[in-house]
C-alpha cells in the first residue's frame, strides 16, 4: 500500500502528472472572476466563499481522469487488480494520492486566493478547515467517476457530467460553512455535515469504485 | 408462477405484447379524461386558471421520481440476479423519466411566472429536481458511451445506486441551503383538508393516466431494446459464420 502511494506520488510530481496544474487553474479561475463580476470589494467579499469552493471543486475535477487512465493504458492497472492488495484498497490509495497532490495544495493555497477575493477576516480558518474536511470527499467521489469511465474514449467529458452532480452536497455544506464564518455566524452545523459526508464517502465509495473498475477490467 | 418468469425474454415479450395495447389504451383514456376534466374545473379563487397546470405538473413530477425509483429497483435486480430484461428496462426507463422531469420543471416554470413572479427560483424542490435531471442525463450518457452491453449495464447499475444516495442527499442538503417558495406535499394522507375535491379527483385520474403512460412507454422501449439485442446477436452470428 505504501509502495503504491509513493509510486503514485512520484509519478504525479515528476512526470508532469498535473501536480501544480490544478493549483494554477484555481489561481486563474479566481483571477477571472473579478473580471467577470467587477472589482468592487463588497460584491467580491460576498461571493468569495462560493467562488473559492467552486474553484476548488473544478480544479479537483481537472485531474480526475488521470487517476486510473494512465495506469489503464500501460496495463499496470491489470497488475494492480491481480495483486494481493484488494482493489478497494488500491482505489482508496489512489484517491489518497490524488488528494495529496491536488486537494492538499488547494487547502494550503486557498487563503491566499481568499485574500485576492476580499474574503472577510473571520472566514479564513473556516475556509481552510472546510476545504480540509471536504476535499477528501471530492477526491474519493472523483475516483469513483474515474473508475466508471476508465475504459472509455471521450471519457473526460462524461466524467464531469457524472461527478459534478455527486459534488452537490459537499459544495453546499462547504460553501455554507465558509459563508457563515464570513458573517460571523456559527459554522459548526455545516462543518459537521461536511465531515459526515466525507467519512461516509471514505468508508463506502471505494467499494463502488472497485466494483466499477472490475467491470471495466473484465 | 412467479414474477421471475418474466426475466425470460421470450415470456416477457409475449406478456408485454399482450398487455401493452391495454396499458397504452388506458393511458390515453385516463390522460385525456383527467386532463379534460381538469381543464373544466372551476378557477381557483386566488390562482385563477393557472391552477390547472397542476394536472400536468404533479403527475409528471410523480413519475419523474418513481421513474428513478424503478431504475434503482431494476438495477438492483440486474446486479443481484443478472436478468437482462431488468437491465434493459432500466435503460428504457431513463429517457422517459428524464422527459418527465423536464415536463415537471417546465410546467413549474410556466406556473411560477404568474404565481411567484419568476420563472425560476433556487427553491429546494426546484433545485433538487434540476439535480435529478442532471443525474438522469449522466445515466443516459453513460449508457450511450459504453460499448459492451453487459459492462454498460453493470456500470450504469452501480451509478444508479450511488446516484440514488446522492440524489436523496442533495434533496435534503438543498433544504439546508435555502428556504423555498414551493408548497409542501400537495396530497397527503394526514388529516386536515389540503385540496378541494373538485381538483383532487381529476388530479388522481391524470396521475393514473401518467403512470399508465410511463408504463406503456417503458414497456414499448424495453421491447425495442430486447429486439435490438436480438438483432445484434443475429448479426454477430452472421458475421461469425
Amino acid at each position: 500500500m505504501k509502495a503504491l502511494l509513493w509510486r503514485d506520488l512520484r509519478l504525479a510530481v515528476r512526470a508532469g502528472g498535473g501536480f501544480g496544474l490544478a493549483l494554477a487553474f484555481f489561481l486563474i479561475l479566481c483571477t477571472l472572476v473579478p473580471f467577470g463580476v467587477g472589482p468592487e470589494g463588497g460584491t467580491l467579499a460576498r461571493i468569495a466563499p462560493g467562488i473559492l469552493w467552486v474553484g476548488a471543486l473544478l480544479s479537483c475535477l481537472l485531474s480526475l481522469d488521470r487517476i486510473f487512465a494512465l495506469d489503464h493504458e500501460d496495463g499496470s492497472l491489470d497488475l494492480l487488480a491481480t495483486a494481493p492488495l484488494p482493489l478497494e484498497g488500491v482505489v482508496a490509495i489512489k484517491a489518497l494520492a490524488h488528494w495529496l497532490v491536488t486537494g492538499l495544495p488547494l487547502v494550503i493555497f486557498a487563503p491566499v486566493l481568499g485574500l485576492l477575493l476580499h474574503l472577510p477576516g473571520p472566514a479564513y480558518p473556516w475556509l481552510v478547515l472546510s476545504l480540509a474536511l471536504g476535499t477528501p470527499a471530492l477526491s474519493v467521489l472523483g475516483a469513483f467517476g474515474a473508475a466508471v469511465t476508465v475504459g472509455l474514449r471521450r471519457g473526460g467529458l462524461l466524467l464531469s457530467l457524472l461527478v459534478l452532480p455527486l459534488y452537490v452536497p459537499t459544495l453546499i455544506f462547504g460553501a455554507e460553512a465558509v459563508r457563515r464564518g464570513a458573517i460571523g455566524a456559527d459554522p459548526g452545523t455545516p462543518l459537521l455535515f461536511l465531515a459526515a459526508i466525507t467519512l461516509a464517502v471514505l468508508a463506502l465509495m471505494p467499494f463502488a469504485s472497485a466494483a466499477a473498475l472490475r467491470v471495466n477490467l473484465r | 408462477m412467479s414474477i421471475w418468469e418474466y426475466a425470460n425474454p421470450v415470456k416477457f415479450m409475449r406478456a408485454s405484447g399482450a398487455v401493452l395495447p391495454w396499458v397504452a389504451g388506458g393511458a390515453v383514456v385516463c390522460c385525456v379524461a383527467g386532463l379534460a376534466w381538469g381543464f373544466l374545473t372551476p378557477q381557483d379563487y386566488r390562482q385563477g386558471a393557472t391552477v390547472k397546470i397542476i394536472f400536468l405538473h404533479v403527475p409528471a413530477a410523480l413519475m419523474a421520481i418513481n421513474g428513478w425509483l424503478m431504475m434503482l429497483v431494476m438495477s438492483l435486480i440486474w446486479l443481484v440476479r443478472r436478468h437482462h430484461v431488468s437491465a434493459l428496462a432500466a435503460k428504457a426507463a431513463a429517457p422517459v423519466g428524464a422527459v418527465m422531469t423536464l415536463i415537471a420543471l417546465i410546467t413549474g416554470a410556466i406556473w411560477g411566472q404568474p404565481m411567484w413572479g419568476t420563472w425560476w427560483e433556487w427553491d429546494p424542490r426546484l433545485t433538487s429536481f434540476l439535480i435529478l435531471f442532471l443525474f438522469y442525463l449522466g445515466y443516459i450518457a453513460l449508457w450511450a458511451a459504453v460499448e459492451d452491453a453487459d459492462s454498460a449495464a453493470d456500470l450504469t447499475g452501480v451509478l444508479c445506486l450511488v446516484g440514488s444516495v446522492f440524489a436523496l442527499l442533495s434533496r435534503y442538503a438543498v433544504n439546508f441551503w435555502n428556504q423555498g417558495l414551493h408548497q409542501g406535499a400537495s396530497l397527503s394522507v394526514a388529516p386536515g383538508e389540503r385540496m378541494s375535491a373538485v381538483y383532487k379527483y381529476p388530479l388522481y385520474l391524470s396521475m393514473l393516466g401518467f403512470f399508465l403512460l410511463f408504463l406503456a412507454l417503458v414497456l414499448l422501449r424495453t421491447r425495442t431494446e430486447i429486439r435490438r439485442r436480438r438483432l445484434a446477436a443475429l448479426l454477430a452470428r452472421e458475421n461469425r459464420a
